[in-house]
């Protein structure tokens, strides 16, 4: 079977995000973990444009790389003091976890490989920014609208809960 | 190996998402927690950007995906915002512990 260079591409950055999404749960040490899932969503963001969906690609660094990663590293730095900032796994929850997930995989991959997916040869030529961005401000208008809403909210809200104080001796907020 | 088809996405997301779940079971630490749902929540995006790659309507999957990325991100920093005021009330961020509404 002949290996097209897009192949082993493919395999390279599947291994690397499946490797590093595996030491960001598995690692103790929280400030490492978030470290790690930057190369979980790089990767993310290089399959996505494997897919040919390169404006998720984008949003994609944009949003996880750019906000969520800054955010967790923000929430850890805030939260615990780095050197303690150790990760317990403790044995009940393990097995069970474990259990768990292992039985999500069992479900999950031979329906992934044997399941008889349609699959449809689809020619992708250039960008598709222009399709999603006539069809947000056209049939998808209403869920974009409500997606701002939604953010909006989202700010006030998280503002009002990170202000909360121990007996409001703020005196802005009482909890 | 064999030529990347969708089964290979589907296998990759499958896998992402187990490990998701077993941070979100397995972790004590609520920004740990995070981590495995930011982890599924990838992974579901990217088993939809795959069907919609091979099915041919990649703009409405790129859609989907695209309001998931935006409430995951609200959802980071809601929960981001109740880890801060939970740190500073109860003094800890095991999530076994935080199990009261009335801090």
């Amino acid at each position: 079977m002949k290996l097209s260079l897009a192949d082993l591409l493919f395999y390279a950055v599947a291994v690397a995000t499946l490797t590093t999404a595996a030491y960001a749960v598995f690692t103790r040490n929280i400030v490492r973990a978030v470290f790690s899932l930057l190369g979980t969503f790089f990767g993310m963001a290089i399959l996505y444009g494997m897919l040919s969906a390169d404006f998720v690609a984008v949003v994609q660094v944009l949003v996880y790389v750019g906000g969520i990663l800054v955010l967790l590293l923000f929430a850890v730095m805030l939260t615990a003091n780095i050197e303690s900032a150790r990760l317990s796994s403790p044995a009940a929850g393990w097995s069970w976890g474990l259990l768990a997930a292992v039985a999500t995989g069992i479900i999950l991959l031979p329906l992934a490989l044997e399941a008889p997916w349609l699959q449809r040869e689809l020619d992708v030529a250039g960008p598709g920014t222009a399709t999603i961005g006539r069809s947000l401000l056209g049939n998808m208008l209403l869920p974009f609208e409500a997606v701002s809403v939604v953010l909006l909210g989202v700010v006030i809200g998280a503002v009002v809960v990170a202000r909360l104080r121990r007996g409001g001796q703020d005196g802005e907020v009482q909890r | 190996m064999i030529q990347v088809g969708l089964q290979h996405f589907l296998v990759v997301g499958a896998l992402l998402f187990c490990l998701g779940i077993l941070c979100v079971l397995t972790r004590r630490n609520a920004v740990a927690v995070l981590i495995g749902i930011e982890l599924m929540l990838n992974a579901a995006g990217l088993n939809f950007i795959a069907f919609a790659r091979h099915q041919g309507d990649l703009a409405g999957g790129s859609l989907l995906v695209l309001f998931v990325i935006v409430l995951a991100a609200a959802e980071a920093a809601v929960a981001l915002a109740l880890i801060l005021a939970f740190r500073r009330q109860v003094r800890t961020l095991d999530v076994d512990q935080i199990d009261s509404l009335k801090g």
